[in-house]
């Protein structure tokens, strides 16, 4: 397999193109790597070969690198893995640094061979940083293309240079969105950030015509010239100083100081800032290496990159089912559900039957998607053209006969059994007998409402997350008579809409909403014992929790949370736990003060007219007082940690998880589980199952069978495993 | 053991840390040469009378560079045989040269030491020799830097002081401070910076804003609003130490915070032989001395264990202290510290303090045991205790005894 070629052309420019076979996309892996060193080596030998351009075969240059690398590095260096990821980290620095320095004379700077690269589309990761490397980098003028270091987004840093050449390309301040957000941009963008130099219409040509006219003086890097001074200042430069004081503390106060990637990578620029370049490099790898052998950063890479992207790619899918794609999807009720699911189907080309009761409902459901897009042509991210053509896919109606050609359908409407099993019967009428059918409900069982079907195998949940257009998961539920092909159905329209599915058994309140809930109980609970509003808040957010569990109740609003523990006591009768009983008390008295969240502009906190949050609400102090002895941090989180992660540990225990990469991606993505963590089975392996069974023991003594230790979670401690040994699906898990 | 006494205590006074402050024309190897000739000429020293000179200072870069002790040695009129050592404890340099100064005394190191220090910093912005602590993430995060305007504040919400209680304990030191220049209670350590020829250049502390009411601090913006709630946000880092706050107050501002002004200020210290041998008398016994690390995100809450510290290991309580001295660094750091051991205000910085007089960071700690000891005398008082907080989490104490 050759992943690097190289042609050289009758000017005497040798042209490497990157062109990994049977892919559509270039991934860097450690054969091409030693493939393109061969190569430079090559080039930079021939005396015929004036200077070198690289390049790649594909529309985009790469995506990044193969993860799989890094973990086999690890692994290849037996018991002393922090060795092997440190010198396979130095060898990929040498190969950068031969490219940078082009076989020129050190002292003198001269006598070095031109290297530019020409960038095609898209160049992220490692794309970026073997760019960043050259002398000089051409981009095409595609409006597409994203140039960027996204590596933060999965838990590390750009550990190939990128970081040490970006800050010293930049300065600190300018590098930071690219480095610490891993924000991408177009390539005009680029160039006027000062990423590539160039933008250009032919790149390869405009690339040869440089290497073929650049002199001695163009191929050295302004750090590898004498006196080279870092833009904006180095940290004990006054100016420089300033950045990164606002550095350290914008990291620690935007990552609540649960990202460890983010403190490494600081630590790279600030520590590498210092030093001379090649020194620099040297610090950056061992940053890398530290944050590599992070448990936190594998587990982000194995939820976020690796595992995310199986279940995109169809991991759970059925076997043996022919593609299910959606043309024509018809969506009951037009409410905020039902109008977000008919922007996404739209966006994503499927043609939309979008139904209500009354026209004028059905219309201001259609009307959702126009003014979505009149935000993004407001924001150029839209075109006039765009918006009419999406909103042609539309059809706004209260006639159940437009949907009588359509081979999906999506039912939002309100949640009650009886109005459900009324539209499933009508709607079931009129659709193709091979119309998948399929229910938005988030609290009512799958299996309940297929009874009202007469295909009760065609009949699904497909669980959105509000706002759906937001939202990255969807939740499919699969009743007990729910057959392989509305699975697929239901796969391959989440695939079409570019969410990321998990697919779960059916059971009370299903996955997420099981988990979640428990959460916002706990904080409640703890208001109601006593615990500081602002304690048990910052300590969730610091868990790397989005919300707060009390910030969290406001937005879903406490008059749902109040409808779901009426409708739980019923169906449960004396099963109900009666550890509940101050937390309802808490919420229904809420509620009947008109305390119903942000709607109504007072829950937990107060808002002010527009909704905006202010403090804490000034009443709750006298409902519940605040305890002069406050528990520990610890404490608080361990307690918001263990009322989601055991509600996931009894879903797998349960069947209703049937595999735990779900559970972690679906926890991320969809209530915004601690992402640092790799999702709550990552957790519970990161804390190790021995402790998190003596944790829950202790919990339980604390605060109450709610806490109780599942017998899975009790063998596996005993047993010293961890989930991902014991239930993982994917043997080679990244970092 | 041997005691160490204090048998001399003088200062400069104080001038604007500006450019158009009077001390700004003057090095700070003269500033400290003016205090050690002082103490020479004043107890008729030798030139190789003490054992040496333990000099704070905190920003020891530039002309406070390389050992400014031993510089300010050469530049007196002591021996050359005379050392000379530089030391820094941020805002409580001074005090620890004579903490250090007493316990060489003490332990027989030396008959006698001249400890102090000086802050020119007018000519030495504060902060220009850098901080690890501020901008290595490797600490700066793990330990949530943030500074020290945003740690009295963190100090104001922590312990409920409201922006009107800050700012009259600022009237008070404004007060307190005229009051003593007007009735010369300055007079016995007060010492002139002269020029070159002899020619006064200052000679009265000149940071002063007498008549500051509340009306004229309620004027005056919250320093450390913007930086803390905006840009870069570091009260979202003082919540990850104090998840319990759900936001800071920020009640300081330049008026209710410590002066920035530059002067110096030396204290001689000695064990009986010592003043035998020049026919000095002791003016009090240091009693003892202490200094704690503390949380460094709140940062300035050290006097309080620095005091129980001292306090518990030389056998006396708060009740047994006639005077205090507690540096006003900012307002709530003095507000926290009388909270803290229920004092009587009237028995705190009963000259005024930093907020109205200025605080030269590596002097101060000398300043205020001098005008502890003043007081005392002017009083007939026994006991005094000064302490300070210090940047980055720590505090010091010192109790002077009268003999």
């Amino acid at each position: 397999m050759t992943d690097f070629t190289m042609e050289k052309d009758a000017d005497g420019v040798a042209v490497v193109t990157w062109d990994c076979p049977g892919k559509s996309m270039n991934v860097m892996s450690g054969e091409a790597l030693i493939e393109l060193s061969d190569l430079i080596d090559a080039a930079l030998a021939d005396e015929t070969v004036k200077g070198i351009v690289i390049t790649s075969g594909k529309k985009d240059f790469a995506g990044g690198m193969d993860l799989n690398v890094l973990a086999d590095m690890k692994s290849a260096a037996g018991d002393n893995p922090a060795q092997g990821l440190f010198d396979g980290i130095m060898q990929m620095h040498a190969l950068l640094r031969k490219i940078e320095l082009a076989g020129m004379d050190f002292k003198t700077k001269k006598g070095g061979k031109p290297i530019a690269a020409a960038l095609p589309g898209t160049a992220v990761g490692i794309g970026l940083e073997l760019p960043l490397s050259t002398h000089r980098i051409f981009a095409a003028d595609n409006p597409k293309a994203k140039i960027g270091l996204p590596e933060i987004m999965v838990g590390i840093f750009p550990g190939a240079g990128g970081t040490t050449r970006l800050v010293r390309k930049l300065g600190a301040m300018a590098a930071s969105p690219f480095l610490l957000q891993g924000k991408l941009v177009d390539p005009k963008k680029a160039k006027g950030a000062g990423i590539i130099d160039e933008v250009a219409d032919d790149p390869v040509a405009a690339a040869k015509e440089w290497v073929l006219n650049a002199k001695d003086a163009d191929l050295v890097k302004p750090w590898d010239a004498k006196g080279y001074k870092m833009p904006g200042g180095a940290p004990y430069h006054p100016a420089g100083f300033q950045t990164f004081v606002g550095a350290s503390a914008m990291v620690n106060a935007n990552t609540n100081g649960a990202f460890p990637a983010a403190k490494a990578l600081l630590s790279a620029v600030y520590e590498g800032a210092m030093v001379p370049f090649d020194t620099a490099l040297k610090v950056e790898a061992r940053w890398f290496t530290h944050i590599l052998m992070n448990p936190s950063s594998s587990a982000m890479i194995r939820s976020l990159f690796l595992n995310k992207e199986a279940l995109e790619k169809g991991a759970v899918r059925p076997q043996g089912i022919a593609d299910q794609s959606v043309k024509k999807v018809g969506v009951l009720g037009a409410g905020m559900m039902g109008a977000g699911i008919a922007l996404v189907s739209a966006m994503a080309g499927i043609e939309v039957v979008l139904i209500d009761q009354k026209q004028e409902a059905a219309d201001k459901g259609k009307a959702y998607t126009e003014t979505y897009m009149d935000k993004g042509i407001k924001r150029g991210k839209a075109t006039a053209e765009k918006k009419e053509q999406i909103l042609s896919l539309i059809t706004a109606t209260t006639d159940y006969d437009a949907l009588k050609d359509a081979d999906l359908i999506i039912e939002a409407v309100f949640e009650d059994p009886g109005i459900k099993a009324e539209v499933t019967k009508n709607v079931e009428a009129v659709i193709p007998e091979d119309c998948i059918f399929a229910s938005n409900t988030s609290t009512l069982p799958i299996t309940g409402l297929a009874k009202a079907s007469s295909r009760p195998e065609q009949f699904i949940g497909i669980h959105f997350f509000s706002p759906v257009e937001k939202m990255l998961l969807v939740e499919i539920i699969k009743g007990k008579e729910t057959g392989d092909r509305a699975v697929a159905k239901a796969l391959d329209y989440v695939r079409q809409i570019r969410k990321t599915p998990i697919v779960v058994n059916d059971a009370r309140f299903f996955y997420a909403n099981r988990c979640i809930i428990p959460y916002l109980n706990e904080g409640a609970r703890m208001v109601a014992e006593g615990v500081a509003p602002a304690l048990i808040e910052n300590a969730a957010k610091q868990l790397g929790m989005p919300l707060g569990p009390l910030q969290l109740v406001d937005e879903t609003s406490l008059d749902l949370g109040v409808k779901i523990a009426k409708a739980t006591k019923a169906a449960m009768g004396d099963a109900y736990p009666a550890d509940m009983k101050p937390v309802d008390d808490l919420m229904f008295s809420m509620v009947d003060e008109g305390r119903l969240g942000r709607k109504s502009q007072a829950g937990f906190y107060n808002y002010d007219e527009k909704g905006k949050r202010q403090g804490f609400w000034e009443g709750l102090a006298e409902k519940c007082p605040v305890a002069e002895e406050q528990p520990d941090l610890i404490e608080v989180q361990h307690r918001l940690m263990f009322s989601q992660v055991l509600e996931a540990v009894r879903a797998l225990e349960e069947g209703v998880l049937e595999d735990i990469r779900e559970g972690d991606v679906g926890a991320i993505l969809g209530w915004g589980f601690a992402p640092w963590s790799g999702g709550p089975f990552s957790w519970l392996d990161i804390l190790g199952t021995p402790y998190a069974a003596e944790r829950c023991d202790q919990l339980t003594e604390a605060y109450g069978e709610r806490f109780a230790c599942p017998a899975l979670l009790r063998e596996m401690g005993e047993k010293g495993q961890t989930f991902y040994g014991r239930f993982g699906k994917q043997e080679k898990a990244a970092a | 053991m041997t005691d160490a006494y204090i048998y001399d205590a003088v200062r400069t006074p104080r001038g604007k840390g500006r450019p158009d402050g009077s001390l700004h024309e003057v090095t700070s190897v003269r500033m400290s040469a003016t205090v050690l000739n002082a103490l020479k000429d004043r107890n008729g020293l030798d030139g190789h009378a003490v054992e040496d000179v333990i000099w704070g200072n905190v920003t020891q870069v530039m002309e406070q560079g390389a050992c400014l002790a031993r510089t300010a040695v050469l530049a007196s009129d002591l021996d050359e045989s005379i050392p000379g050592l530089a030391i820094n404890r941020f805002c409580a340099s001074g005090m620890e040269a004579v903490n250090l100064a007493a316990n060489q005394v003490k332990g027989g190191a030396g008959e006698a030491y001249i400890a102090g220090g000086v802050e020119m910093m007018s000519r030495v912005p504060m902060g220009s020799d850098g901080a690890a602590m501020a901008v290595d993430p490797t600490v700066a995060l793990d330990q949530y830097f943030v500074p020290q305007g945003i740690s009295a504040d963190i100090i104001a919400t922590e312990y409920g002081f409201s922006r009107d209680q800050v700012d009259a304990l600022a009237v008070e030191s404004q007060k307190r401070a005229k009051a003593a220049w007007d009735a010369n209670r300055f007079e016995k350590s007060i010492i002139p910076v002269t020029d070159v020829n002899g020619l006064t250049i200052l000679d009265h502390d000149e940071f002063l804003r007498p008549g500051t009411d509340m009306q004229t601090l309620g004027a005056l913006k919250a320093s450390f609003k913007d930086m803390g709630e905006v840009m870069p946000g570091f009260d979202k880092v003082a919540m990850l130490k104090y998840p319990h706050l759900d936001k800071i107050n920020h009640v300081h501002h330049a008026g209710n915070s410590s002066g920035i002004v530059d002067g110096s200020a030396g204290v001689l210290v000695g064990n009986a032989e010592f003043g035998k041998k020049y026919g000095l008398k002791p003016r009090a016994r240091i009693r003892a001395t202490a200094k704690i690390g503390t949380d460094p995100t709140i940062m300035l809450t050290g006097p309080v264990p620095a005091t129980q510290k001292i306090l518990a290991e030389s056998g006396l309580t708060v009740g047994d202290i006639d005077l205090f001295e507690v540096n006003e660094a900012f307002a709530a750091v003095v507000l926290r510290f009388q909270q803290a051991f229920d004092v009587d205000p009237a028995r705190v910085n009963v000259n005024g303090g930093s907020i109205a007089m200025g605080h030269p960071l590596g002097a101060t700690g000398a300043i205020i045991i001098g005008t502890l000891l003043d007081e005392l005398e002017r009083t007939d008082k026994e006991l005094g205790l000064a302490t300070l907080c210090i940047a980055s989490g720590m505090g010091a104490a010192t109790i002077i005894e009268r003999v």
